[in-house]
């Protein structure tokens, strides 16, 4: 493989504690290394800042409700459709690119590893046929567990090991990476046109809580050691008053601490904080809970959070809160879908336009700001779009621009409609803070790879670790004249490396890389109880049978990296 | 001896059941016996047996006859053909797997072709529909579980889908509807006294091609308005009492099929049942799914979306992908004769297109991947006979809830027979050599 040595650039590393020295990276065999001889190609990174690849915490990126999306909205691809251009298969689509769009997108922007949030485990050849499809971006997928019949039978009696082996198993079967929860219970409850909207709202039938499908889980996910925490979506998404049920969601990970071999330290990952932020009655007097809601966060160490910032985009909703589509589209009356998945979950999907003449909107807006503005430790609050509900991933670059840069905010908020309005119902005007970029660095990369497990592996680029660099046209030492060019640079890198193959060079595309579906591979003691009851479901209630339930063989993961965990003790 | 190959996937229809037992002779040579699946499905592994399959690609000659060339020659035509036509059409897809829908859609992109599958004249009609007011659906294990009202509208199951009603819809005992079919209501809209029809508890006999305005009529009994005294040639009390049962179920479903997507009305019926669904979310849980007919048609449709953006009728000519049924659609790109290269696979519109449309087929070069003799292959240039998907060579395929199944190779093909994806493989490769592509 060759070698690469990129010079001169400034440096902004985390993990090293690096914050804009200037310094050579040095690459060999696809990992960060000290040094490489003298027949190493030399890029140029003089005025430039140099980052390792950003990783992406929580994006619906591929699998069965984002190609309902494609599929339902032929009106996504006007003007978004780029021709097959040397490297690069075409491409369409906006809000839900094609998958080969979406892989060139986040290369081009210097992202290398993505996690697909919400894989519905019935359906996971289908993500992984996307993910492959996906190219050059490392990539994982969350199966979805708060709402499965096994966890809700075996948590209504506490039964925490026998979870942890099915936990185990669906990992196994479906190639899955981590424990996601989207609002527990009241997706099962949708199987009957119900919801639960607080977290001790029973789940019809199956006679337990929210509260305890999710402390159960955040037991479970610590007794196997997996490499991410449980990742939930709370009740309630999305609703003014919300704020109550996210706090009361994140005091069930009081007293738990975090148990693995990867070096992360929270219990909970809380999903696109901006949604579940909300104050007030009724949309006429909807308000910011940032500071509450942050507030919680930052005195409690075990837990990490993603923004979900709303970008003024039309966009795509969609999530495995199925109530919540129902109710949006009775909100905004535009097309919804819906799938109901036997015995695991179901999902939604409606059309949205966060209009910046629409009050509540821009509220939104300053809410997403407001929550990484008001985070004391970068290393636990991660920018997100929580694509494409908030707004696409493409805009990330300006979400930083927001972010970096007060006389930006300032310029976005000047333009709403109901500017008063953001003003008195948020805190965004009286935030100083701009993000340095080394802070950037840690809420697009060193704290997402640790909150994932993955800090041995990408985040950083200390030696060792893979070689997954972006190289930005921003000068550090220059003031910034205008904030239009932060986001710009941050749009089209210099140059990306992933795994140590130059992929993106002047902005454009000029290898597909070696992209790897990154999965959890938990060995467990043998479980007869759970394996009778798993074959039992299948011979009963599913619609497959156990023995074609799996996503097996390389045309499903063809390149597979797997994270190994130990949990027969 | 024999052995047994369980779990096995049925290549047939949508219902892609996949609980069949097939029995192969111990060099896994000859396939001897089917269980479990329908008298079509089982027909469909053994029709693979016929001794007088045809093997290798045939070239139709200038009188008529067929002469047999080797896959090279047969790859080296297809390859030409493409590179050289300003405006080729791949059709079908429907009957493989999405891996050979994959790499044809590489070859497609490299040709700038047109690229449809069976969806123009089945379910595009359905597809228009959910992207004009979306689908509220969900996969056929809930139906199982938990349906208590299930609605055939326009669809014969009993013949077309033959093992659905046992598998998830009417007689399965699930988790929430533990004694099976009397825990269900059946209420059939069909013009026809159907074998399926003659099971409905309720059978609305409407009049041909007045889907429509049961549909609507049904909205407004929903809402207790007035309706007049017959609608589609259904008394209104009768229509009303179809609404209340409906409404009193927990969770109800409609399944539709050709009969409703191509009569009268196409798109606007499926519109209409879609808001129908819509409109019975208020009172109680109700989803709707369209009853495809290819085993993996939904594939097709869903590898289009992951890799260009729409589920059919797809136009590459200009570099990039474009969508505009009536424009980019195949029937009607035959019809107008705008097309000069014929590309057919895992389909057969030589049976099913106007007669305007398969004469144009006839017309201009063309090639049919098919492993049987059909009309299609009767009006090509260039047959190529291949493996039998999901007997031969496994894959992945989409049932008609969208839920992937991988399917099962259960006998070796003839010998030297290629597979789709192999042969599509091969002409992508010789098409980038002719294209210079890298």
């Amino acid at each position: 493989m060759s070698e690469y040595l990129i010079k001169n650039g400034h440096v902004f590393d985390p993990v090293q504690g690096i914050k804009g020295d200037k310094k050579d990276i040095a690459i060999k065999d696809g990992k960060i290394v000290d040094k490489v001889g003298s027949g190493a190609k030399v890029i140029d990174a003089k005025d430039k800042t140099v980052m390792a690849g950003a990783v992406e915490i929580h994006a619906h990126i591929a699998g069965p409700k984002v190609n309902l999306g494609r599929i339902y909205r032929p009106e996504d691809k006007l003007f978004s459709c780029t021709p097959t251009k040397g490297m690069e298969r075409m491409g369409g689509g906006a809000s839900i690119p094609t998958t080969f769009k979406t892989g060139y997108e986040y290369a081009k922007m210097g992202y290398t590893t993505a996690m697909e949030a919400a894989m519905p485990p019935l359906f996971s050849r289908h993500v992984h046929e996307e993910i492959r499809d996906t190219p050059i971006i490392d990539e994982g997928a969350f199966p979805v567990f708060g709402n499965n019949w096994f966890v809700l039978e075996y948590l209504k009696n506490h039964e925490i090991e026998n979870t942890a082996a099915y936990i185990a198993w669906m990992l196994r079967v479906t190639k899955g990476y981590a424990v996601k929860v989207v609002n527990p219970g009241g997706t099962e409850a949708w199987g009957w046109g119900l919801n639960c909207l607080s977290i001790n709202d029973p789940v019809p039938y199956f006679d337990i809580t929210p509260a305890e499908i999710v402390k159960g889980l955040i037991e479970a996910n610590e007794y196997l050691g997996l490499p991410h925490s449980m990742h939930i979506h709370p009740n309630n998404l999305g609703n003014p008053g919300c704020y109550e049920t996210t706090l009361d969601t994140l005091r069930l990970a009081e007293g738990f601490k975090a148990k693995n071999k990867f070096g992360r330290e929270q219990v909970l990952h809380l999903t696109h904080t901006q949604f579940h932020s909300y104050g007030g009655t009724t949309w006429g007097d909807f308000e910011s809970k940032a500071k509450e809601v942050t507030d919680y966060v930052n005195k409690n160490k075990n837990i990490t959070i993603d923004t979900g910032n709303v970008t003024l985009d039309e966009t795509t909703t969609m999530t495995a809160d199925g109530p919540f589509e129902h109710h949006l589209t009775g909100l905004n009356h535009l097309k919804w879908a819906n799938v109901d998945v036997e015995l695991e979950t179901a999902a939604g999907v409606v059309p949205y336009i966060y209009s910046p003449n629409i009050s509540v909107c821009a509220i939104q807006w300053a809410i997403g700001l407001e929550i990484p503005l008001m985070m004391k430790d970068p290393m636990r609050c991660y920018i997100t779009t929580d694509h494409p509900n908030a707004g696409p991933f493409t805009r990330y670059p300006r979400v930083i621009k927001w972010l970096m840069s007060r006389k930006a905010r300032e310029t976005q908020i000047n333009a709403f409609k109901h500017k008063d309005k953001v003003l008195s119902q948020t805190a965004i005007g009286t935030l100083d803070r701009e993000l340095s970029l080394y802070e950037l660095a840690q809420m697009t990369r060193a704290g997402p790879a640790k909150s994932l497990g993955l800090s041995a592996v990408c985040g950083g680029l200390a030696p060792g670790m893979d070689a997954d660099v972006a190289v930005y046209n921003f000068n550090p030492d220059k003031p910034v004249a205008d904030p239009e060019d932060i986001e710009k640079a941050f749009s089209r890198c210099a140059a990306v490396f992933k795994s140590g193959v130059q992929v993106v060079s002047n902005g454009d595309i000029i290898s597909n890389g070696h992209k790897r579906t990154l999965w959890v591979n938990v060995k467990t003691k043998e479980n007869p109880q759970v394996a009778r009851d798993i074959a039992e479901k299948f011979v009963k209630y599913y619609s497959m049978t156990q023995n074609n339930y799996e996503a097996l063989g390389h045309h499903f993961v063809p390149n597979p990296f797997a994270l190994e965990v130990d949990a027969t003790n | 001896m024999t052995k047994t190959i369980t779990d096995v996937i049925c290549p047939f229809c949508g219902t892609l059941c996949d609980d069949l037992e097939v029995v192969v002779s111990d060099d896994g040579k000859k396939l001897l016996e089917v269980y479990n699946s329908c008298v079509i499905g089982t027909e469909k592994f053994l029709h693979s047996q016929a001794p007088d399959r045809v093997t290798r690609p045939r070239m139709h000659q200038e009188d008529g006859s067929w002469k047999e060339v080797s896959y090279d020659e047969a790859v080296e035509y297809s390859a030409q053909m493409l590179a050289k036509a300003k405006k080729p059409l791949m059709f079908g897809w429907s009957s493989t797997n999405c891996e050979a829908q994959s790499v044809g859609n590489e070859i497609a992109e490299i040709s700038k072709s047109c690229c449809d599958n069976t969806a123009a004249t089945c379910h595009g009609t359905t597809l228009i529909a959910v992207q004009d007011i979306g689908l509220p659906s969900c996969t056929l294990g809930e139906v199982k579980n938990r349906a208590d009202r299930i609605i055939f509208w326009g669809c014969n199951p009993a013949h077309a889908h033959p093992r659905h009603m046992s598998r998830y819809s009417i007689f399965p005992r699930g988790f929430f509807t533990g004694k099976g079919q009397m825990s269900r209501k059946l209420v059939v809209v069909d013009p026809r006294v159907t074998d399926t029809a003659k099971m409905a508890d309720l059978h609305l006999q409407v009049e041909q091609g007045r889907d429509y305005e049961l549909l609507d009529a049904l909205r407004v009994a929903l809402k207790n308005e007035w309706l007049p005294d017959t609608v589609a040639g259904i008394p209104a009390e009768k229509i009303r009492e179809t609404a209340a049962m409906l409404k009193s179920g927990r969770f109800g479903i409609i399944f539709f099929g050709m009969g409703v997507t191509q009569s009268l009305s196409k798109n606007h019926n499926i519109d209409a049942a879609i808001a129908l669904t819509k409109d019975l979310n208020e009172h109680t849980k109700f989803s709707i799914m369209p009853m495809r007919g290819h085993y993996n048609v939904t594939g097709s449709g869903e590898v289009f979306a992951w890799q260009f953006g729409f589920p059919f009728s797809v136009d590459l000519t200009r570099g990039f992908a474009r969508y505009n049924p009536g424009d980019t659609s195949t029937i009607d790109l035959l019809t107008r004769g705008e097309i000069d290269a014929m590309f057919t696979i895992g389909s057969d519109p030589g049976a099913h297109f106007p007669i305007s449309a398969v004469k144009h087929i006839a017309a201009v070069p063309s090639v049919c991947v098919d492993p049987h003799l059909t009309p299609t292959t009767g009006v090509s240039k260039l047959h190529v006979p291949v493996a039998f998907n999901g007997v031969e060579t496994g894959g992945n395929c989409y049932r008609m809830d969208n839920v992937p199944i991988d399917c099962r190779k259960v006998v070796e093909p003839p010998e030297g027979m290629l597979t789709d994806e192999e042969f599509l493989t091969k002409v992508r490769d010789r098409l980038k050599q002719l294209k210079g592509v890298a």
